[in-house]
């Protein structure tokens, strides 16, 4: 085991599960938002792993970098909405944001 | 200090960073693991030879994106919504879909022959590394529509001529209206109050 590219695929697939699987299971928002980030960032490794590893070249580093840029602008808006639904209902549990269930 | 060490450290760093986000219960432990895991991550580009992502990473990620969410959590984390418990089923369920979920991808990743993908020339980012002492003129060049593999003496074989001046304008405009948004939103709850507290009055 060295550091090929199984391996860095293998850290980014295991920040994408986690990611994943804090989405899927937290109830606080803000930590669901740490979940998107962690997704976010796990696509990231895979990226610059292969621009690295492989002789597909520079593309990958660009793409990562567009995704940092998109990942801060989400994380503003998503947070502005947090506070607001803080701001509304007084807390920041998830599952109490039912009002527009059938 | 090899790059054999340090890819182990940065890895386990990263990966039980991630983990740690799932685990741990406490929003303000969960922010911490969450920076050693985005910072751990930006080691890793460095090795990887990319060294303006990797900075990237630690400037806008990890000086900026997370101090936002700390931010958010200070803001949001009073008395008993610091953490908020999974009962104990939905702790196995979420385990076991995690796990499976990551055993397919594992399994694939690792049964791939990812080493048909490697040219028989050097890949373009270590030529790069190595002629201009970093990618950052490479990437630069490249967003404002230059591909610059030809000056730098590497074979390019798909016939693009734009770059990535296109979608470096649409993520300009983009930060701009999210500016605009994330502004707007932080201040009509400010409205919103005001207005609750003079209808009471």
């Amino acid at each position: 085991m060295d550091a090929s590219l199984t391996n860095y695929l293998l850290i980014g697939a295991v920040m994408f599960v986690s990611g994943v699987v804090c989405m899927a299971t937290k109830r606080n928002g803000i930590a669901v938002l740490m979940g998107v980030e962690l997704v976010l960032n796990g696509a990231n490794v895979n990226f610059v792993a292969f621009s690295r590893h492989t002789s597909l070249g520079l593309d990958g580093q660009v793409v990562s970098l567009f995704v940092i840029v998109l990942a801060a602008a989400e994380a503003a808006v998503a947070l502005a909405i947090a506070l607001n639904f803080y701001n509304n209902y007084q807390t920041i549990d998830i599952d109490k944001g039912d009002k527009l269930q059938g | 200090m090899s790059d054999q060490t340090l890819f182990w450290i940065f890895g386990i760093l990263a990966g039980g960073g991630a983990i740690g986000v799932v685990i741990l219960q406490d929003i303000v432990r969960m922010a911490f693991s969450l920076i050693i895991s985005l910072g751990s991550t930006a080691g890793l580009f460095f090795l990887l030879d990319a060294d303006f992502v990797a900075a990237t990473q630690l400037l806008v990620y990890v000086g900026g994106t997370l101090v936002l969410l700390i931010f958010g959590v200070m803001l949001t984390a009073s008395g008993p919504f610091r953490r908020i418990q999974m009962s104990t089923g939905e702790t196995f369920i979420g385990a076991a879909v995690g796990l499976l979920f990551f055993s397919v991808i594992a399994f694939t990743v690792i049964d791939v022959e990812w080493e048909q993908l490697d040219g028989s020339h050097r890949p373009v980012a270590a030529a790069a590394t190595d002629e201009t002492g970093g990618t950052t003129r490479a990437i630069g060049l490249r967003l404002i529509g230059i591909p610059a593999d030809t000056e730098i003496g590497v074979h390019r074989n798909s016939g693009e001529k734009t770059g990535y001046l296109l979608p470096f304008e649409i993520v300009s405009v983009h930060l701009l209206v999210v500016l605009v948004g994330a502004a707007y939103l932080a201040r009509a709850k400010r409205h919103e109050t005001s207005e609750a507290t003079g209808g009471d009055a």
